[in-house]
């Protein structure tokens, strides 16, 4: 790209200096100096692919639960001309996969997307459910410009989708046409005779025609934001990266509607409010190298986002101290060190006493679980408590120890309880509370508990524990600590 | 609001008709898009040129919810209370704007500005234009527009109401012209939409103007006249019922941004505030 640029300044240096040579002020310069251009067809299927190869549907990677053979084409339907795309969202137990999805791609170059605002399409559905995603700029290369929406409720009759461009000048050559995704677990009605309000494991159909890219004009309003548009204010640590989430964009459209979508990084300009603590590059990761205050903020075309990411450094992250146990005598519940047993949930949320929140946070590459708010909070792997989430317990009968490490973010008195209680779902189930005190925690600072099962009064059985709850309300039912970081929570043979 | 059905497109642009005549025009702002048939005369405007609150040589304020004027929301069941504070109407870099706000104030829970000229500038016939950039948003509901002057003791609708731009927010891209009289006022109203194409009115100023003349009333966007308006179309629109008011008296311009109410619909949670109404000029021609 720079190199063209040179060579068009070049030579438009040239055609300046000798503009007495020409005969015609029609003449152009010369090829050479003419950026690459790509096409810029704006239909992707109308009746049939358009500038694109029989071979124009890529599913997503039927390894994770994608069922190719659910996409075609219908010659009954259609909204428009003689033919549409039917997909087939398969049930959830289906054998060939339980969702359908993928992309349309360009298997040439590429098309210049830059003259558009949005990409259209009509969609009509078998029944009312709700297709998980739409959307445009993925290609299973690189990828750099994924647009996105989620959740569009389908009509049974024919329905217009728009999907607005956040920043169209930067589809100079995109490949990534069309992407859809659904499942069956998307559709969300109650059947008359049912008393479950969940889900009813049906697969359905739905419809696509005239996809294509518009210049409608008619968008406005658009409203980019970042971290779900709040002002976030965090403590950073040096060296531990950051990354933006939550990018989307809100736009009005013609109709009145606002629509938002789920925004690439690639579409938005990064800025650091102080570069010597903290740099962002183009994908939104957020490098921390000094230590103060930065505000990084961001913006899409001119137009500030909304919602920013506030950081304070002090230094460096305390991480826990590395397990040195053997990976063969662990069962790890929660540690960066091991792999880490199946869990349904790192925070229980128990109704409707529990306040605690939080949960596993990510600080740069490691993990560590925080709760704020704590009174009490379980780990929860077991197939009881919530059934739809159900995995194994752990049978720990020749196991000998828990592992934890604690380091509380808040001053530490002496009388303050942190009550740990393991459940074994046995018949009869028990459970069994060790109580680590106040005076053996520290703030700021992590300290490690090598705890026998042997001291949790009142396990009986160890063979189905599921339940790890953490309690640190006293005897008057008051909260004594409320903000812990947790890590390295394991069972181990000594 | 009943859609007036014409029986003839008049969408004539008015730069492809009258380009030879456009050479003798002097004095137009290169933002004027608008050329002009045969009101060229600027007999009255304002610009907007000086920073501030409205100029008062122009512009009277209409203060309140309506209730002082015996009607509560204005007669429409609208949610905003207008002041004259700059927090709701100012002159800033050459345009006025109009702001409403979602603010418990005199208790109601919208504020907003109703500007209008009565008292100061009244006229019968002419060219009136006006170049704004609109709000967008469920309840929305801004508004260019003029009453007969009723000094004489006599009320709506006999006085007649010239709606020269009306627009909801929820319809960025939707303005109409309307106009009331007795047979043919609120809901009975006769009224035209004008859909805009390839643009929104909250994108960019648009220019919205009226040709006022005897038995005739001209609705255009931009270079774009939509809609033209006789007795004639009055006697057909009511059955014989309806009365041209508009050749009585002279009229006065109103300039608001109304909050909610029987035509928009309350704002929901999607609405955006506050926002404003950017008007750049109002111009009058002879």
């Amino acid at each position: 790209m720079i190199n063209n640029r040179i060579t068009y300044l070049k030579i438009l240096g040239l055609v300046l200096l000798s503009p007495m040579v020409f005969t015609s002020c029609e003449r152009d310069v010369s090829d050479a100096a003419v950026p690459a251009t790509f096409p810029t067809t704006a239909e992707v299927y109308t009746d049939n692919p358009v500038g694109l190869t029989d071979e124009f549907f890529i599913s997503f990677d039927p390894v994770g639960g994608a069922n190719p053979e659910a996409f075609g084409t219908d010659d009954n339907e259609a909204y428009l001309g003689s033919s549409s795309i039917r997909i087939d969202v398969p049930a959830p137990n289906d054998p060939d996969g339980a969702f359908v999805g993928g992309i349309f791609k360009d298997r040439g170059e590429g098309r210049n997307l830059t003259g558009y605002d949005a990409l259209t399409f009509w969609v009509k559905g078998s029944t009312t459910a709700t297709v998980g995603t739409f959307g445009f700029g993925t290609d299973f290369e690189t990828s750099p410009f994924p647009v996105e929406i989620s959740d569009i409720q389908l009509s049974t009759d024919w329905r217009k989708v728009t999907i607005p461009i956040p920043n169209s000048s930067k589809l100079t050559q995109e490949k990534g046409l069309f992407l859809f995704s659904a499942g069956s677990f998307d559709l969300d009605i109650t059947p008359d005779d049912s008393e479950d309000p969940g889900t009813v494991d049906l697969g359905y159909t739905f419809w696509i025609d005239e996809i294509k890219f518009e210049n409608l004009g008619t968008i406005g309003q658009y409203r980019p934001s970042i971290e779900n548009g709040e002002e976030i204010l965090t403590e950073g640590f040096l060296e531990v990266p950051i990354q933006i989430t939550d990018l989307a964009m809100t736009a009005n459209l013609e109709s009145g509607e606002d629509v938002t979508v789920n925004v690439a990084p690639s579409y938005f300009e990064f800025e650091s409010s102080n570069p010597e603590v903290a740099t962002v590059d183009e994908n939104g990761l957020i490098s921390v190298i000094g230590t103060g205050e930065v505000i990084i903020t961001a913006s899409i075309n001119g137009i500030a986002a909304e919602g920013s990411i506030s950081l304070n450094v002090e230094g460096s992250f305390n991480f826990a101290p590395t397990p040195t146990t053997p990976a063969e005598n662990v069962v790890s519940i929660f540690s960066d060190a091991y792999q880490d047993i199946p869990v349904s949930r790192y925070n229980s949320f128990f109704e409707p006493f529990q306040e605690t929140l939080g949960g596993v946070q990510s600080v740069g590459s490691e993990n560590i679980i925080s709760y704020t708010d704590l009174n009490f909070v379980g780990i929860v792997f077991n197939d009881v408590t919530f059934p739809a989430q159900a995995v194994q317990p752990v049978n720990a009968t020749d196991l000998t120890h828990l592992h934890i490490d604690v380091n509380v973010q808040e001053a530490v008195q002496d009388s303050d309880r942190l009550l740990l209680e393991l459940t074994n779902y046995g018949s009869p189930e028990t459970v069994g509370s060790y109580l680590i005190s106040g005076s053996e925690l520290l703030e700021d600072n992590w300290v490690s508990f090598d705890i026998p099962l042997s001291e949790f009064s009142g396990l009986g059985d160890r063979n189905r524990i599921g339940l790890l709850l953490f309690n640190s309300t006293n005897a008057s039912n008051v909260s004594t600590i409320s903000n812990i970081f947790l890590d390295n929570i394991y069972f181990y043979t000594e | 609001m009943k859609t007036f059905n014409y029986k003839n497109s008049f969408k004539m642009k008015y730069i492809a008709a009258f380009l030879i005549c456009s050479i003798c025009l002097t004095g137009c702002d290169l933002d004027e898009t608008q050329e002009v048939v045969t009101k060229n005369n600027l007999v009255w405007a304002d610009e907007f040129d000086v920073d501030g609150p409205p100029n008062p040589q122009n512009w009277n304020f209409e203060i309140g919810d309506g209730s002082a004027q015996g009607i509560p929301g204005w007669g429409n069941n609208e949610l905003q209370y207008y002041t004259d504070r700059p927090e709701n109407v100012k002159v800033e870099n050459g345009v006025l704007s109009i702001t409403a706000r979602q603010e418990t104030f005199e208790g109601s829970n919208y504020t907003s500005a109703r500007l209008v000229t009565k008292g100061l500038f009244e006229k019968k016939y002419g060219r009136f234009e006006a170049r704004i950039k609109l709000p967008y948003g469920k309840g929305f509901w801004p508004a260019f527009w003029m009453l007969g002057e009723d000094s004489d003791g006599e009320e709506w609708p006999q006085i007649g109401e010239i709606d020269i731009m009306e627009y909801l927010g929820d319809e960025p891209t939707t303005s109409f012209g309307t106009i009331h009289g007795p047979g043919y006022s609120a809901g009975e109203s006769i009224s035209k939409d004008y859909i805009l194409q390839n643009n929104r009115f909250d994108k960019e100023f648009h220019v919205f103007g009226i040709e006022w003349s005897p038995n005739q009333i001209n609705w255009y966007v931009d270079d774009v006249l939509y809609l033209t308006l006789t007795p004639e179309d009055v006697d057909e629109e009511t059955d014989g019922e309806g009365e041209w008011v508009f050749n009585d008296r002279p009229f006065y311009i109103i300039l608001n941004v109304a909050v909610g109410g029987n035509l928009p619909g309350a704002p929901n949670d999607e609405t955006v505030f506050p926002q404003s109404m950017f008007v750049d000029y109002v111009r009058v021609y002879e």
